[in-house]
């Protein structure tokens, strides 16, 4: 009610004198301002967003998270409100849990995930003298690394330089990492991730679109084509193509994976915001004035179609960081020694067998908490900028 | 009709040519000398040389690429790098698997959805309605990875309830032991963005002045749900189901992992795992094309819903 007599005496005032002097009438940005300050659920969800991004801000600066790798506590370290381990009275007694641990871990890893099990199994049953090397070198090229930071882990933790935690604020993983400080880590990469992506799908979509939609003619047939080909190859499928191909892995290659792919959305749509433009008046008017093309393209109808440029821009990041974790989960993203919510579930997996679901409940809870609040963010956006589609969806 | 059919037949070849280019680009010039690939995984230099020649990699790329053409049309891309075994029969193998699992899948879900969005739409505006659409919305934002872990955890680990994972001979085994819980958790996983795309198609409907005429004739509310809007708003979900069809196939692809599924979508895991060129080649070639047709397909029963529509 409160919210609704705030906005009245607004919705009304700019009413009044707009029959008179144009100029007073509030533009395109300052209208969908207001009625984002009006929507409630859009706000909480703009200060959550700009929580994370301040957050990720502080993370990437170096001033909180720097030391996100340090061994503070005990193996497995119960978060604070859990209490120190019940079962466990001493650093001994949890480092006995933790020594059968990952033995553990492993059996239930080698009979649940590992996925080409059956078919070594079946290569040595045909090819004895090819299975050796390829069960090697194959199935996890990650091993070896893996091995080998496990081994460094170990060594740090047989000899202690310092007192260790009982209990961290969010709890501890394996090597009694601070799970808080590597949640906020790994916030770090995966929101880069997405908002980078995004911005290079984003840049992509919107120049072949504007080209596209503005040319017509060949180029539109051409750019149409790119599209058709590009959007026949299923989503996921195109970027584990193209993971598979690139086989360098790092940011910069995860960023360039999901912007080359994810541009096909966008560009249908600021295409079809073009052929619509470029015949209205004021674009003929700007020829008249002599403009160039591609003064006429980003000068004049770009201002007007970009409310569809940020309202796709924001459903971008919201699907990237999904596939941002996924893609980190399976290995083919974010490099080992990066944690992103993705490598942190993968690490969880295995944890939560071992009844440690604080990593878990970490990683998933930041996440959602994000990705709800980006998706109900750009629904207010979308509503904000187009009052035309509320009435539909909302009614 | 005929015409039609022929005219988007042949409207398709570009766009087919166009996948084979793309896959071709990424993988023969972006992807580079398999022969480096292939090093890592076979010490024999004399294998390399042979799969170089078979490949045609010390070619120009023209011949490279008609070699490509040649594999797509005659459905032999060798055999794999990894497995040696023939990819036409990874694929033949591979599908029955997955289908058993996305089949029942496919209708369950849209089954649910559909009755759920009904339902939703019906009671519009309502406390219902809203909770159910913030259920969706955070449900959405829980990573899939999560729901599976989770799930797997809780129902075939701790309770037993179902295999942790497997797959076994016989059909009816596969269906009812194995696929249980893998249906159960895409179901959960899947319905929440459907629910939410079907019931905006609901809502554009609801509002129209059939739906008014039809509860001033007398009509019954059921009917008028059932019949009048389902009818009409199956046009944009028939569309929306087609074109998402052969995304299906590998949209499982988590489930397959978790689960040791030995589908479709578990094999281009794999194939990109092991850097797999072959099986990856061609799946990404067939799934294309799958893709194109049940473009083509979603037109025609788009037709069949609505005769309205002129097909041009």
């Amino acid at each position: 009610m409160s919210t609704n007599a705030a906005a009245l005496p607004r919705a009304h005032g700019p009413k009044g004198p707009r029959e008179i002097p144009q100029h007073v009438s509030p533009g395109l940005w300052t209208l969908a301002w207001r009625r984002l300050r009006a929507d409630r659920v859009g706000m909480v969800s703009l200060y959550i967003v700009a929580a994370f991004l301040v957050l990720i801000a502080l993370s990437a600066s170096g001033l909180i998270a720097r030391d996100w790798a340090r061994e503070v506590g005990v193996n497995y370290a119960p978060p604070t409100f859990v209490g120190p381990d019940e079962n466990a009275t001493g650093p001994g007694a949890a480092s006995a849990t933790a020594a059968e641990g990952p033995t553990e871990a492993t059996t239930f890893k080698s009979s649940v995930v590992d996925p080409i099990g059956d078919v070594i199994a079946e290569l040595r049953g045909e090819k004895p003298a090819d299975a050796g090397p390829a069960s090697g070198g194959v199935v996890d090229p990650l091993a070896d690394v893996m091995k080998d930071i496990q081994a460094s882990k170990g060594t740090a933790a047989a000899a202690p330089e310092e007192a260790r935690a009982l209990t961290l604020p969010f709890g501890g993983d394996k090597w009694g990492r601070d799970v808080l400080k590597k949640t906020i880590k790994g916030s770090e990469t995966s929101i880069f991730v997405g908002i980078a992506a995004a911005l290079l799908a984003t840049a992509i979509g919107t120049l072949l679109g504007a080209l596209a939609g503005y040319a017509g003619g060949w180029v539109d047939d051409a750019l149409n084509w790119f599209y058709n080909v590009f959007s026949s190859i299923p989503y996921l499928l195109l970027i584990l193509a193209v993971a598979a191909v690139l086989q360098q892995k790092g940011m910069s290659t995860i960023i360039l994976i999901l912007g080359l792919t994810g541009w096909t959305g966008i560009f249908r749509l600021i295409r079809a915001e073009y052929m619509k433009h470029k015949g209205r008046e004021y674009v003929q008017a700007a020829s008249a004035i002599g403009a160039s093309n591609a003064r006429r393209m980003f000068m004049h109808i770009f201002p007007n179609v970009s409310h569809v440029v940020l309202v796709q821009l924001s459903i971008l990041v919201v699907g990237f960081i999904k596939a941002e974790v996924i893609l980190s989960f399976l290995g083919f993203g974010v490099p080992v020694d990066v944690v992103s919510w993705g490598s942190m579930l993968n690490e969880a997996q295995n944890e939560l067998i071992l009844g440690k679901w604080w990593q878990l409940a970490a990683a998933t809870a930041a996440m959602a908490l994000l990705v709800t609040a980006f998706s109900l963010l750009t629904d207010a956006l979308r509503d904000a900028l187009d009052p035309k589609l509320k009435g539909l969806a909302g009614h | 009709m005929a015409a039609y059919i022929i005219r988007r037949l042949w409207q398709m070849i570009p766009t087919m040519l166009g996948v084979i280019l793309l896959v071709f680009l990424l993988f023969n010039w972006v992807g580079g000398d398999p022969a480096y690939v292939l090093a890592g995984k076979i010490s024999n230099q004399e294998q390399i040389d042979n799969i170089r020649r078979q490949l045609g990699v010390d070619q120009p790329y023209w011949v490279q690429l008609w070699i490509f053409v040649k594999q797509v049309v005659t459905a032999d891309f060798g055999a794999s790098w990894s497995t040696n075994e023939r990819v036409s029969s990874i694929l033949a193998t591979r599908l029955g698997p997955s289908l058993t699992v996305l089949v029942p899948l496919l209708v369950i879900e849209t089954v649910v959805a559909i009755g759920l969005a009904l339902a939703v739409a019906y009671v519009r505006g309502s406390l219902t309605d809203r909770a159910v659409m913030i259920a969706c919305t955070v449900g959405l934002s829980v990573s899939i990875l999560v729901y599976i872990i989770v799930f797997q955890y809780v129902f075939a680990y701790k309770l037993g309830w179902f295999p942790v994972q497997g797959w076994g001979n016989s059909f009816w085994e596969n269906l009812l032991k194995y696929s249980t819980l893998p249906i159960l958790i895409a179901l959960v996983v899947s319905i929440a963005p459907n629910l939410r795309l079907y019931r905006t198609f609901v809502l554009d409907e609801i509002n129209q002045d059939y739906v008014r005429t039809a509860r001033a004739k007398g009509v019954s509310e059921n009917r008028i749900m059932w019949v009048h809007v389902l009818r009409n708003a199956s046009i944009p979900i028939i569309t929306h189901l087609m074109a998402a069809l052969p995304g299906l196939l590998l949209g499982a692809f988590l489930i397959e992992r978790f689960f040791s599924i030995p589908g479709i979508g578990r094999e281009v895991l794999l194939g990109v795992e092991r850097s797999d060129f072959p099986v990856i080649k061609a799946m990404t070639v067939y799934v294309a094309f799958a893709t194109i047709l049940s473009n083509l397909l979603a037109d025609l029963m788009y037709k069949a819903v609505d005769p309205r529509v002129q097909l041009k």
